[in-house]
């Protein structure tokens, strides 16, 4: 990618490529940000027997530039008490930190700002340090509110980190490597060679690994940080406006790196597994375009579960997010990582084989039966009947003439 | 000049400003966040000269301590909102004698780096492979040593930070 400038002088290249890089990293985050806040409140409301946004256009898609408009043209102010420098300061932090997260990121084959050789670990610095703007923006809002928001988020971040590393070693032991670049490169060809059919304790942690990355993008289940119900709004209490939606660019952008680096270390980065080739090296531009759909697609059907798990799980409390990481999570990304290491050195090449077929296809099966189902059942039930896992359960309508 | 020198001199005197700014401001928290500045250009100056595992790690341990710092520093330091620190007339003293040593001290050797090394190395930075085979084969007692250290440090923390239990039986 780098040598695309190679036509400008040496110095001029590489500050037109950051630049290019820098402003496409931008514009993709804004974007996509902007459509998952459209899309978050169209699933809420799936889930919760509504239309979400109808009003304007198509499906409400024109919402998200009404939202856009919205928090532009609200007043920004800070409360009389509030460290000013620091209120204004914490909404970039925290983008800051996530928006770097992109910059190793790949979205295809060597579609990347930089090919960094530790990239994995990279994003994990980079993301954990997300925290700071929130932490100085509940100390610095002069609310009780927002600090008690901010040290919540503090005590989850910094206990969730563990997890997250541990999960995030044990593709990285299978590949030997911390090139996400490479890693992806490995998982080339049909779907059972991805990361996460390569043996049992890959499949266990991958959804280890991503339930611990929605607690540290703190979403709901986890969102401690910002529980209505307790807190007001926690360490966002005190904003408005265009810093306010920084703070849900920077959550959106990171949900997206975290679901990108589960995608890459996991499910086979940018290929689609239905092709036993790397398409851009068969295909050229035609092959990376749609290798990078193929990434974004994925990255952003993991996205949309995390948005349905916030939406159908009800918050927990701050001692059960603790007790969830400490006692339980932490333990198991431990026996997961000693297990992916014997199972590296003492497993023949024949089990393996069985184990990324067996485990494979049985995924396949389930997902095609899942989605037969769904494509299936009846779209309106009869009065005073529950649809899905409630059939048959009796409701107070059920016995009585319609 | 080449794009490296200029970089350079831009992290470079960014890190010193925010180096100024932790000792000169008054505000704790703010003294932490100008140390989380500083750090975060000692790692830039980390990647610019291609050590990608070592910034990488400088983020992950420094940023995360500094967090820590920020967070002790709100909850055990500040009995009011936005503590300011008052420094006595004798504590400049002692820590102007001190630093401007230090000082000294670093200016001196600095200047005597370069020489006998008119090039620079050939071959590239050692990547996370290299580094973890030299923690395991040459380096692996003064690694093990640290590992130790690190252990006893962190269960002495969780001693000290444990739920006190009373002769009588009663959880505090």
């Amino acid at each position: 990618m780098k040598d695309l400038f190679s036509f400008l002088p040496v110095p001029f290249d590489l500050i037109a490529y950051c630049v290019a890089a820098g402003v496409i990293c931008i514009s993709f985050i804004a974007a996509m940000a902007s459509i998952f806040v459209w899309l978050e409140r169209k699933v809420s409301g799936r889930i919760q027997d509504r239309l979400g946004p109808t009003r304007l256009g198509f499906w409400g898609l024109p919402q998200m530039i009404a939202d856009a408009v919205k928090l532009l043209t609200k007043e920004d102010f800070a409360p009389d008490v509030a460290d000013k420098f620091l209120f204004k300061l914490a909404p970039y932090l925290a983008f800051c930190a996530s928006f770097i997260a992109f910059v190793s990121l790949p979205f295809g084959n060597g579609i990347v700002g930089h090919e960094l050789n530790v990239a994995a670990f990279f994003i994990l610095a980079v993301l954990s340090s997300e925290v700071f703007g929130v932490i100085l923006a509940g100390y610095a809002s002069g609310s009780k509110w927002s600090l008690f928001g901010g040290i919540r988020e503090a005590a989850q971040v910094v206990s969730y980190e563990v997890p997250r590393s541990m999960c995030v070693l044990i593709p990285v032991i299978v590949a030997g490597t911390l090139n996400l670049n490479t890693i992806g490169k490995q998982q080339t060809g049909f779907f059972w060679e991805w990361n996460l059919f390569h043996d049992p304790f890959t499949f266990v942690a991958f959804f280890i690994f991503f339930i611990v990355a929605t607690a540290s993008c703190k979403r709901a289940p986890f969102d401690l940080a910002e529980a209505e119900s307790e807190l007001v709004a926690g360490f966002h209490t005190e904003y408005s406006g265009l810093r306010w939606s920084i703070f849900f660019m920077a959550e959106y952008a990171s949900m997206f790196a975290v679901s990108g680096a589960a995608s890459l270390l996991f499910l086979g980065g940018w290929h689609s597994g239905l092709a036993p080739f790397e398409l851009s090296e068969q295909w050229g531009w035609v092959g990376h375009g749609l290798n990078v759909v193929v990434f974004v697609s994925k990255t952003s059907l993991l996205v949309i579960v995390m948005m349905w798990i916030r939406w159908s799980l009800p918050r927990l409390r701050i001692d059960q997010v603790m007790m969830t990481c400490l006692k339980y999570f932490l333990p198991i990304s431990c026996v997961l990582l000693l297990g992916v290491c014997v199972w590296e050195l003492f497993v023949p090449n024949s089990i393996e084989t069985g184990w990324r077929f067996l485990s494979a296809f049985v995924c396949a099966a389930l997902v095609f039966g899942l989605i037969f189902r769904l494509l299936t059942a009846p779209l309106t039930m009869p009065r005073g009947e529950l649809p899905g896992a409630w059939k048959g359960v009796a409701t107070p309508l059920m016995n009585s003439k319609a | 000049m080449s794009l490296d020198v200029v970089l350079f001199t831009a992290i470079a005197s960014a890190i010193a400003f925010s180096a100024l700014a932790v000792v000169f401001s008054r505000n704790i928290v703010r003294s932490a966040l100008w140390l989380l500045f500083t750090l975060i250009g000692v790692s830039l100056l980390y990647f610019l000269l291609g050590a990608e595992f070592v910034g990488a790690t400088q983020l992950i341990v420094y940023v995360g301590g500094t967090m820590v710092l920020v967070v002790f520093g709100v909850m055990l330091t500040a009995q009011q909102q936005f503590l300011k620190i008052r420094i006595r007339p004798q504590e400049w003293l002692v820590a102007g004698i001190l630093a401007s040593a230090l000082f000294v001290l670093l200016v001196t050797t600095s200047f005597h780096l370069g020489e006998g090394k008119n090039s620079p190395p050939a071959e590239p930075m050692p990547g996370s492979g290299p580094l973890g085979v030299g923690f395991l084969t040459q380096y692996l007692l003064p690694f093990e040593i640290i590992s130790v250290h690190l252990l006893v440090v962190l269960i002495g923390a969780a001693y000290l930070a444990r739920a006190k239990r009373r002769p009588g039986g009663n959880r505090d």
